[in-house]
């Protein structure tokens, strides 16, 4: 502990140092550089403290310039000093400017404009092949449900949670179905309900995207399962004579819903993918590659469930009539399609 | 305390943990991989911090319903607050590691607390991307485990708890299978985890005394050790401990034949150092270097 103390109260004293009187010329290449260095040190500080209106104009013009130099004093020091003290303190000093001079400098704002100009349908478009795919997993999804329901009608259960089932169970009249697809005139609740449906909705959508880690094979199944339950609901409906309502009920918010559920779907067998193939990259670079792209795919994905929750809690129980529904679920789908794949302002998705 | 501790980091921390950054002025940076009990602490401070302000904002809103309840029976009011308390759960879940991870520090609180940050591993930017991506994934290793387990062990138990346990053990324990502690997160964004202490500078030990010396040592006496042996000695004469600064000059001593007069230990190494780096730096210059006694 002396030690400590002595050397802070020789801080704070500030004796100028002879500089000439120092006998060794590692000393003196450091004295006459120091206080460059403990500039640069109070700039980094303030900048890691995000307190950038502490800072003059002039500190953040030679922030760069002090970078520099510190890092050219490092790279001299390893071959002509021995100072332990002052080659740590360096190394420190430029790991942390470097931070901060090529740390994230776009603000979180900055970056989601480029993501909305672009960068967001650019990603989507970069994972093409894995949209395809999970869109033919979906659709062999949807069928099995169909088709396993459609044999024995005890299969509904296991497919169909519970909770979402009521009433709506295999041998229910027509009337109960249809009722069941009936709008609301009362709005209360309805945003307690769109809100609740978006978390599950997303942490669900999440899920898929996280699960390609395991080579992409948990994300598939995840949508198979939640697809299957779809088909044994469309058979149900399609039973009673209901099909094109039910489609139109489910298509509102739907085409929304299931669009980003193929993407985050796409995400996790795109992550999948790249580590199980990965090409003329390491197998690291590749993950980091496809999780990045992924990665702005999946905040796409949390947005879209946003709307899809909104035009689920709301818009499905105010409009109740099938062509309004259809238009709506229909210009939605046409809106994303075109945005995803018409959509091409900028390539900043791609280089950022 | 932190000065003394810094030193001594530099040369304790294991040599299978360093890594080096290459900036692109081309400059070499030492750093060092956070271990894996580090991190561990680093999370249990921030689930502690995240899980007390939810806690907060959780009873203060339903407190509020409560009352909004009590005076106006189901207004909107409470409908709004409902909405409020489900998308705040859904931020806090989020948001808490992504706001912070994408500041200037690159940490969360815990991480700041521990010395440790998120850096890109191509020694690149630290991307937006990559900070949402490892972010992302961490809800598969931690959360949804949880969530499945006290799902499982309030309902049918047995193999769905044991199902989330080893779930979550895979994920919690796949940083100790590779050489630079990435948890599956740090895997997909192309991030890890490196320590980031601030380090003091501290006055050159050659400067202390400059004026007074009083031994002096020969080029034969000089030729002994090399620059391992001189780091160390910096080290010691920084931490300052009577008695290792005797036991020091007592090795010296014995080992190039000219011995430190008892109670004058400190002055007697502080010499020894000062002229040892003289003659090493010196010999830098013409491209000689000296790594340890042995060479």
């Amino acid at each position: 502990m002396k030690a400590i103390t002595r050397f802070f109260r020789r801080k704070e004293v500030e004796t100028p140092v002879d500089i000439a009187a120092a006998a060794l010329r590692s000393d003196r290449f450091r004295l006459e550089r120091e206080t460059d260095w403990l500039r640069l040190e109070k700039i980094v500080t303030e900048l890691e403290k995000n307190r950038t209106r502490k800072l003059s104009d002039d500190d953040i013009l030679d922030l760069p310039v002090l970078y520099r130099s510190a890092a050219s004093s490092l790279a001299v020091a390893r071959e002509t000093s021995l100072d332990a003290a002052a080659l740590a303190y360096l190394e420190t000093l430029v790991r942390r400017a470097w931070f901060q001079i090529y740390g994230p400098r776009s603000s979180l704002w900055t970056w989601f404009r480029q993501f909305l100009g672009g960068g967001w349908s650019a990603a989507v478009r970069s994972l093409w092949l894995d949209i395809c795919i999970a869109l033919a997993v979906m659709v062999a999804g949807t069928l099995v449900g169909w088709l396993l329901v459609a044999k024995d009608s005890e299969w509904y259960a296991a497919l169909v949670p519970g909770s979402l089932a009521d009433t709506r169970q295999p041998g229910a009249g027509k009337a109960i179905l249809e009722k069941s697809l009936q709008g609301t005139e009362n709005t209360h609740g309805l945003s307690v309900f769109a809100s609740y449906l978006f978390s599950n909705n997303a942490t669900v959508c999440i899920l898929a995207f996280a699960l390609g880690f395991a080579f992409g094979i948990p994300s598939l199944l995840l949508l198979v399962y939640n697809l299957a339950g779809l088909g044994a609901m469309l058979w149900l409906f399609h039973d009673a004579g209901l099909t094109t309502d039910f489609i139109a009920w489910l298509s509102i918010h739907g085409t929304t819903e299931l669009f980003a559920i193929l993407l985050s779907g796409a995400a996790g067998l795109h992550i999948g993918r790249s580590m199980a193939l990965p090409g003329e990259a390491s197998i690291m670079a590749a993950a980091a590659q496809s999780g990045r792209r992924a990665a702005q795919v999946m905040v796409g994905v949390v947005l879209m469930l946003m709307i899809a929750a909104l035009l689920e809690g709301y818009g499905r129980q105010l409009v109740s009539s099938t062509p309004g529904r259809f238009a709506i679920g229909g210009s939605m789908l046409l809106f994303w399609l075109l945005y995803f794949f018409a959509f091409r302002r900028s390539s900043v998705g791609e280089s950022a | 305390m932190r000065n003394a501790n810094s030193y001594a980091m530099i040369d304790t921390s294991s040599q299978k943990m360093r890594r080096v950054i290459t900036t692109p002025e081309g400059i070499t940076l030492p750093a060092t991989i956070a271990s894996f009990g580090t991190r561990v602490a680093a999370l249990i401070v921030d689930l502690v911090i995240f899980g007390t302000v939810t806690l907060v904002v959780v009873i203060s809103l339903i407190l509020l319903a409560i009352n909004v309840f009590k005076t106006a029976d189901n207004g909107p009011l409470a409908e709004v607050l409902v909405v409020l308390l489900l998308l705040s759960l859904f931020a806090a879940r989020y948001g808490y590691f992504l706001f912070f991870e994408l500041g200037p520090r690159g940490a969360t609180p815990g991480k700041r607390l521990l010395g440790i940050r998120v850096a890109s591993r191509d020694g690149g930017r630290l991307r937006v991307e990559s900070v949402i991506a490892r972010n992302l994934m961490r809800d598969v290793e931690l959360f949804l485990p949880w969530q499945f387990f006290s799902i499982a062990s309030a309902g049918e138990g047995g193999i769905f708890a044991g199902a989330a346990t080893v779930w979550f053990l895979i994920f919690a324990l796949f940083p100790l299978f590779n050489k630079d502690r990435m948890r599956a997160g740090d895997l997909i964004a192309g991030t890890w985890v490196i320590e980031t202490r601030a380090t003091k500078l501290s006055t050159a030990m050659s400067l202390e005394n400059t004026a007074t010396e009083n031994y002096h040592f020969g080029s034969a006496e000089l030729a002994v050790y090399g620059e391992f042996e001189l780091k160390t000695l910096e080290r010691i004469l920084r931490e300052d401990n009577a008695e290792t600064l005797e036991t020091v000059a007592a090795t010296i001593g014995t080992k190039i034949g000219l011995s430190s007069p008892p109670g004058d230990e400190r002055q007697y190494l502080q010499d020894f150092y000062a002229q040892l780096r003289a003659r090493l730096e010196s010999d830098m210059h013409f491209g000689k270097r000296k790594k340890d006694k042995f060479s």
